[in-house]
């Protein structure tokens, strides 16, 4: 029976006489189409040459001739060298071992060069310290073919030639020397004891020179603790894999904090061994990647964090300290006091807090517990910043008493608060020259531009502890017009020796003694036993005014008297493992490099704790596609206020509010790395706590956030985590069991043959790759996901793309909330919604993460399933297995049905929706020849239109074959690698061949901790992790 | 015993005999030495860097001794002293022999304490003879060859005669045929006519099947051609462009037997077979300044000079200083084999560790004048061959387990590659 219903289309045809409703009845379009636009102009019409049948004609003929055009090959050219460097030989990988020294990030490192290019970073094994790249340093090669460099030294903005800039440099240092105007070198931090020399040598030649060391990000209060202390301006030393108890005061010490380099250290307890892993409290404001895997997090402001540290002095030392703070926090304290008690000389406590006072109290702690952790005596110098001195500077510009400044490696017009004196204090200085890769706010400012090489091209050496030693080499011969600092400084004295043959010079005579310089330079590394004293912490040492001597006590009373009573929220300014502190902000890997914490790309905005975002009317919306957006929030510090996108961030300490460095830049990057807002602006007086007031302001800021499913909502087997105890006591069934499932009524693992729908292939002949990732071990740094990046051309896709959820990178770490307390109670919470009621409103309060959550990370790539998903969709069978275990991918097969993506349960496969190389609507560094060269020429760049994914480094694992079949012997363990177990310096991930019975991985399989992800799917992956055990008693 | 002590006088003269005629003949060619020895010792000692009739690293040596008689007083004795060890006469204060020591750039030459008396005596001999007059040029030979070619001309008469008498044979029945009729018409005999047959071509258009049959052949076979033209875009087997340096792999491989890894070097250690670098080229082309093969109409001995001349333009090579000027160009070499991007190949892998033979891929490259594609490079041909060819497992520890217990697996002797996993995809894509 037909029904009588009328569908209406809109409320207009309830009115019977509208007009509207007949129009649209009649008319497809209801506006005429506006033909006159291109029809109306009849004079243009008719005088055009170009007749219709002459159009079609051309297109005919265009489209013939495109299509003949594309049958015929185009020719290609192969230029051999004339005559061939001995050691280069196409297509074989050169190793050399360097140092990067930026200032902020020191690390030794091992650059891979490819026909001369380098094209990868690689961690130095045999160095001590800071051996292991970072995500910074891992993208560092790209800063080397950057586009916008200074390509030319430069006199107001036009190329000049370097005999000219020398001339007229040298002359008006000779003027100025002879007037008794003041020279000054404000340069980074160097920690090289051939410049320090250099500089020393330079004073004397010129007379009237100061050196103003300045970091950007400072930890002066540290170095002046330290100097205070034990009498020399460097940073206290920590070893980390001598602790078992770590209490941590607002020391992000996984992440940036003394710059780096103690996860490794850290990493090595952190992993059960019989039965024993190190204890970590984490207490502080922001959460940081540190707090993300402390055993145990207490979130206060930064003046608790103050006052809890005096607390913590004095349970230990037995000071007499009294503080204001809330029960919960003094007895959470109390607890970490006794733990470190009980730990003693294994215990440790540090802090980030920069405050000489904070620093004096630790420094009193850690000797009080006699703490092996604590090493005084190897200090770090890789910081030398002195807050003091550059403000002194800037004030002297001001006032015009200064004749000369040469800089390098320091961009103050950005990353001074108050920049716009400098630039004013610029403008009275006779001459100013910046030794600069970039036309950045400094240089475009100053009278000259120095145009600097990149370190991968650069001499240099190194101290980055007392008596620990790093050369940097250059890997390519100069790209552009360049010159390095120290060499300009040799020219200027007179001096004609190569800067090369001055660390040569200076190290055979005081560092290397009777060790070959060859060798040294080779290894990249040195360890002496000399005890170089720097010209330039004796200097600083000198001009330091004598601090008010403080006995054990006076520091933490001191301290806790400092805080006073807060008012408002409090402001920590940090550095983001990806960005640092702006240096590299156009290095498009470090741009679209997801936070380890926020999962957000492309951005810094303000951390709000959800307490005080729902107080102050901050939002965080999901809008339709799937992306996040905000609005933001004006952050007013006296008289300085900063308009930001907000995060609202769990784990954030109510009362507190945390925004990063390295962002908000406007000079010498391009237009899509111009992101955030610039947080030095707030940087007040160096101190990177301060008091802010905030106000919501209306808008839409759309983030690149590439994880908005926060917690686990009780899914335990996806991150698998227990605790020491359990793990300590009870069998694995308990805390690691292997799913079931039912077969005949049974319960069966899932493991077992008889549920499996695919017959077993046998793999027990040749090689069968395996990775493993330890959870515990993971720190969820992301220097694996750059090393990913560059291994294997993954192509940058912008923000926009990223907001689409169609980032690229093969490698991803996941961060799970928890939704409770911890993620055990998250387990029992979804095991009691009972399904009646009120479940769905239970579910969603589970999507929201707790206040103060536990956190876990979890790197995420291509499984390799043995029994895949993936393979057996797809309809061109692009995709199959290997015998060795790798799940192939083949680009050229791959017809883009997206069918394998949709099969896969881990979500691992990547869709190249456009073409990201040499197209202008991706301008990263595949649209320019210069960026190019960092691409690895064993791995093909993918087109549009086809699926890619994690290859398990096959281009790896493949060399290393050959290279054994070459040489004719057997593989040994730790030779198979991919980029980013080999990036991984602290061990979480191994990989190998399991049926190398003897190999790590082999026995990493056989461990109790080992599970597959999503093992009840019964893919079989080859990718396995350990359960992540937390150590939650309570000593 | 008597007869013992004839038997060793008859030995001692004839012992006498041999010396004296061995010491004759010495005594000889001490005197003249002998040319055709001396000229193997020269290309093995001196033409490294000395040739007849051309200032190379060192002097030209035709009739070196006759020159320094004339010129220098200087007997057979010097030269002796300077080719043993020309250092030691330099220090000797020797005024000639300091002399070439600073005009050839103070370089001295190579000690040959070898080489006896006999020896230099030959070499000498050698430089002593005339330069040979140039051969007969090329084309008479090839006029030659043409009048002794047309020895067959006996065949075409025959031919021309059988053509000439069916000729005559078809005229003749013409003629007969004409006659007839004449004869019939004239007795009034009516000849049959001949009934009008529809024509073929419209009885063919007429039957359907047929033009069916015929269409669907024709559809086909255009089918199977645009296929085929459609399947060899992108195969460029027999590419064979310009270069622009015309270097014959058949003078250099072929004739002269070069080993290709000499110049592909880093075929064996790397994934490209890396084209040579023009220092490789100079290491022989420094003393190899013409062309002294055979020729041919078409690349005659002056091309092949001229084309050396491009090398030494490229390479910033004086051949009339034997200097380098410094100022060099890469050659721009048109690439001839291609892979496309997507596909991962290792010479090393097969040079090195399989041992094939470089012309498996290449073809006959030694025959080649100009380098062309042998193979069409397509994954057809790559595959087929990892089906067929055996892994050379011989002496390397790397193959032992898994050649063991994968042959055990397959029940074969040998394994070829495609069951070592040689047909993988990931192997070459990725």
């Amino acid at each position: 029976m037909s029904s009588n219903k009328k569908y209406w289309k809109s409320v207009e045809e309830l009115n019977e006489n509208s007009s509207i409703v007949e129009a649209l009845k009649q008319n497809e379009f209801v506006e005429e189409i506006p033909t006159d636009e291109f029809l109306g102009d009849k004079s243009t019409l008719e005088s055009a040459s170009t007749t219709r049948r002459d159009f079609l004609k051309y297109v005919g003929f265009s489209t013939a001739a495109a299509s003949l055009a594309a049958c015929e090959g185009p020719v290609k050219k192969s230029i051999p060298y004339v005559v061939q460097p001995t050691e280069i030989i196409p297509g074989v990988a050169n190793y050399y071992a360097t140092t990067i020294a930026d200032g902020f990030d020191f690390a030794s490192v091992l650059v891979k060069t490819r026909e001369g290019r380098p094209i990868k970073i690689e961690n130095n094994t045999m160095a001590v310290v800071n051996g292991h790249a970072n995500a910074r340093v891992n993208a560092s090669v790209l800063g080397l073919y950057d586009s916008l460099r200074v390509q030319s030294p430069k006199k107001n903005g036009a190329s000049i030639s370097w005999s000219q800039l020398d001339d007229e440099v040298i002359n008006a240092l000779t003027k100025l020397s002879e007037d008794g105007k003041g020279i000054v070198l404000l340069t980074q931090t160097f920690a090289s004891p051939s410049t320090a020399k250099l500089i020393s040598e330079f004073k004397e030649k010129y007379g009237t020179v100061r050196h103003v060391v300045y970091d950007a990000v400072s930890e002066s209060a540290a170095l002046n603790a330290y100097q205070n202390t034990y009498g020399e301006r460097a940073l206290a030393n920590y070893d980390f894999s001598e602790a078992m108890t770590i209490v941590s005061v607002g020391a992000d010490f996984l992440g940036d904090w003394q710059g780096g380099g103690f996860d490794a250290g850290y990493a090595k307890n952190r992993v059960p061994d019989h039965g024993k892993m190190s204890r970590h409290i984490q207490i502080e404001s922001n959460l940081s990647l540190t707090g993300a895997n402390a055993d145990k997090r207490i979130p206060v402001t930064p003046s608790q964090q103050k006052l809890a540290l005096a607390k913590l002095h004095s349970l230990i030392t037995g000071s007499n300290v009294t503080v204001d703070l809330p029960e919960a926090i003094v007895s959470a304290v109390e607890s970490a006091a006794s733990e470190l008690k009980k730990a003693g000389s294994k215990g440790v406590v540090v802090t980030g807090i920069q405050d000489t006072n904070a620093q004096t109290v630790v420094f009193e702690i850690n000797e009080a517990l006699a703490s092996k952790a604590f090493d005084p005596k190897t200090p770090i110098k890789t910081r030398q910043g002195n807050d003091k001195d550059v403000a002194q500077l800037v004030a002297d510009m001001k006032s015009g008493k200064v004749g000369a400044l040469i800089m390098c490696g320091v961009n103050p017009a950005y990353s001074l608060p108050n920049a716009a004196d400098f630039i004013e204090g610029l403008k009275n200085v006779s001459l100013s020259v910046a030794f600069s890769m970039k036309e950045d706010e400094t240089a475009s400012e100053a009278q000259y531009i120095a145009a600097a090489p990149h370190y991968l091209e650069s001499w240099g050496d190194v101290e980055m502890k007392k008596g620990h030693y790093a050369l940097m080499q250059p890997t390519i011969r100069p790209l552009f017009n360049t010159r390095q600092f120290q060499e300009a400084l040799l020219k200027w004295m007179g001096n004609d020796t190569s800067y090369h043959d001055y660390i040569k010079g200076a190290w055979t005579d005081s560092i290397l003694g009777e060790n070959s310089f060859k060798k040294a330079l080779h290894d990249g590394v040195y360890v002496g036993q000399m005890n170089l004293e720097s010209e330039e912490s004796v200097e600083s040492n000198e001009s330091e005014e004598p601090s008010e001597e403080t006995s054990s006590g006076n520091a933490a009373q001191a301290l806790a008297a400092s805080v006073s009573s807060a008012n408002g929220l409090e402001l920590t300014l940090y550095t983001k493992i990806g960005m640092g502190d702006g240096q590299q902000a156009n290095n498009p890997w470090l741009q679209e490099f997801p936070d380890p914490i926020t999962r957000t790309a492309w951005d810094n905005y303000l951390t709000v704790s959800k307490a005080d975002a729902d107080a102050l009317g901050l939002v965080n919306t999901y809008v339709a596609n799937g992306a996040l957006n905000s609005n933001y929030a004006k952050i007013t510090v006296n008289d300085v206020s900063l308009t930001a996108p907000v995060i609202i961030q769990p784990g954030q300490a109510k009362g507190s509010v945390g925004l990063a460095f390295g962002y908000g830049k406007t000079k010498g990057l391009k237009a899509e790395m111009q992101t955030g807002v610039n947080a030095f602006m707030l940087y007040r007086d160096f101190n990177n706590v301060q008091s802010v007031s905030i106000e919501p302001v209306a808008g839409e800021h759309e983030f690149a956030c590439v994880q908005l499913h926060n917690t686990l909502m009780g899914r335990g087997d996806i991150v698998k985590e227990t605790t020491l105890e359990i793990f300590n006591t009870k069998d694995k069934e308990h805390w690691n069991a292997v799913p079931v499932v039912s077969l005949n009524h049974k319960e069966t693992p899932v493991t077992s043959p008889e549920v499996d729908l695919w017959d077993e292939f046998d793999r027990s002949i040749g090689h069968h790759f395996n990775l493993s990732i330890d959870l515990n071990a993971c720190t969820g740094c992301g220097a694996c996901v750059i090393a990913c990046h560059s291994e294997n051309n993954v192509p940058v896709v912008g923000k926009t793309e990223v907001r689409r959820s169609r980032d690229m990178h093969w490698l991803r770490i996941d961060r799970y909330y928890s939704s409770e307390d911890s993620f055990e109670g998250d387990n029992a919470k979804k095991e009691g919604i009972s399904g009646l009621g009120s479940s769905l409103s239970e579910f969603n309060e589970m999507e929201g993460a707790s206040e103060n959550p536990q956190v876990a990370f979890q790197p995420v790539m291509c499984q390799h399933c043995n029994h895949a998903p993936c393979e057996t969709v797809c309809p061109v069978a692009a995709t199959s297995h290997g015998r060795q275990g790798q799940n192939h991918m083949a680009y050229n097969r791959c017809v883009g049905t997206r069918y394998c993506a949709n099969n896969c349960p881990y979500k691992v496969r990547r869709f190249n929706w456009f073409l990201y190389s040499n197209n202008d609507e991706f301008d990263y560094h595949m649209n320019d020849d210069l960026g190019r060269m960092v691409l690895n020429p064993d791995v093909v760049v993918r087109s549009r239109g086809v699926m890619e994914k994690c290859s398990m480094c096959i281009q790896k694992t493949q060399k290393t074959i050959l290279d054994a079949k070459r040489d004719g012997r057997e593989i040994k363990d730790g030779e198979f690698q991919t980029a980013c177990s080999a990036a991984c310096g602290n061990g979480a991930m191994v990989f190998g061949d399991i049926n190398d019975k003897e190999s790590q991985v082999a026995k990493l399989k056989e461990d109790n901790r080992m599970y597959h992800l999503l093992e009840h799917v019964g893919t079989k992956p080859n990718v396995m992790y350990q359960t992540k055990v937390r150590n939650t008693t309570e000593a | 015993m008597i007869q013992v002590n004839y038997r060793k006088i008859s030995h001692c003269l004839l012992r006498f005999g041999f010396i004296v005629l061995l010491a004759f003949t010495t005594s000889l060619s001490a005197q003249e030495g002998d040319p055709a020895k001396g000229k193997s010792l020269f290309n093995a000692n001196c033409a490294a860097c000395h040739q007849l009739d051309k200032k190379m690293t060192g002097p030209a040596l035709r009739n070196v001794e006759q020159r320094l008689m004339d010129e220098q007083g200087l007997d057979r004795e010097w030269l002796y002293a300077w080719i043993r060890n020309s250092a030691a006469v330099i220090k000797s204060g020797d005024a000639y022999a300091n002399k070439v020591y600073n005009e050839y750039g103070g370089a001295a030459m190579t000690a040959f304490p070898q080489l006896t008396d006999e020896d230099l005596n030959n070499i000498l001999a050698y430089t002593a003879q005339e330069k040979a007059a140039p051969t007969a040029p090329a084309g008479a030979e090839v006029a030659a060859q043409t009048t002794a070619a047309s020895g067959g001309i006996s065949n075409e008469i025959i031919l021309g005669a059988i053509a000439i008498l069916f000729m005559l044979l078809a005229l003749g029945l013409y003629l007969v045929n004409k006659t007839l009729r004449r004869f019939a018409e004239a007795q009034n005999i009516t000849l049959p006519e001949e009934a009008q047959r529809t024509p073929l071509w419209k009885a063919f258009v007429q039957n359907q099947f047929l033009m069916l049959v015929v269409s669907i052949f024709f559809l086909l076979a255009s089918a199977y051609y645009v296929y085929g033209y459609l399947m060899q875009i992108g195969i460029d087997q027999g590419y064979q462009p310009v270069q622009p340096i015309h270097f014959s792999h058949k003078i250099h491989a072929g004739d002269n037997g070069i080993d290709c890894k000499y110049c592909h070097s880093s075929a064996r250690v790397s994934k490209s077979s890396g084209i040579p670098s023009l220092n490789i080229c100079m290491n022989c082309h420094k003393s190899i300044y013409e062309y002294k093969g055979e020729t041919s109409p078409e690349y005659s001995k002056e091309f092949y000079d001229g084309e050396i001349q491009k090398l030494y333009a490229a390479a910033g090579w004086s051949d009339a200083d034997q200097k380098y000027t410094g100022e060099s160009q890469p050659v721009k070499w048109v690439r001839i084999h291609n892979l496309p991007d997507f596909v991962y190949f290792n010479h090393s892998q097969h040079v090195s560790v399989a041992g094939v033979e470089c012309q498996t891929c290449h073809g006959p490259v030694e025959e080649m004048e100009i380098l062309y594609q042998d193979a069409s490079l397509t994954m057809g041909w790559c595959i087929n061959c990892h089906r067929e060819t055996n892994v050379n497992v011989a002496d390397n520890a790397y193959y032992e387990k898994i050649h063991e217990e994968l042959s055990k697996k397959y029940g074969v002797e040998n394994l070829t590659a495609a069951q070592m996993g040689g047909l993988e995809c990931g192997k070459c894509h990725y």
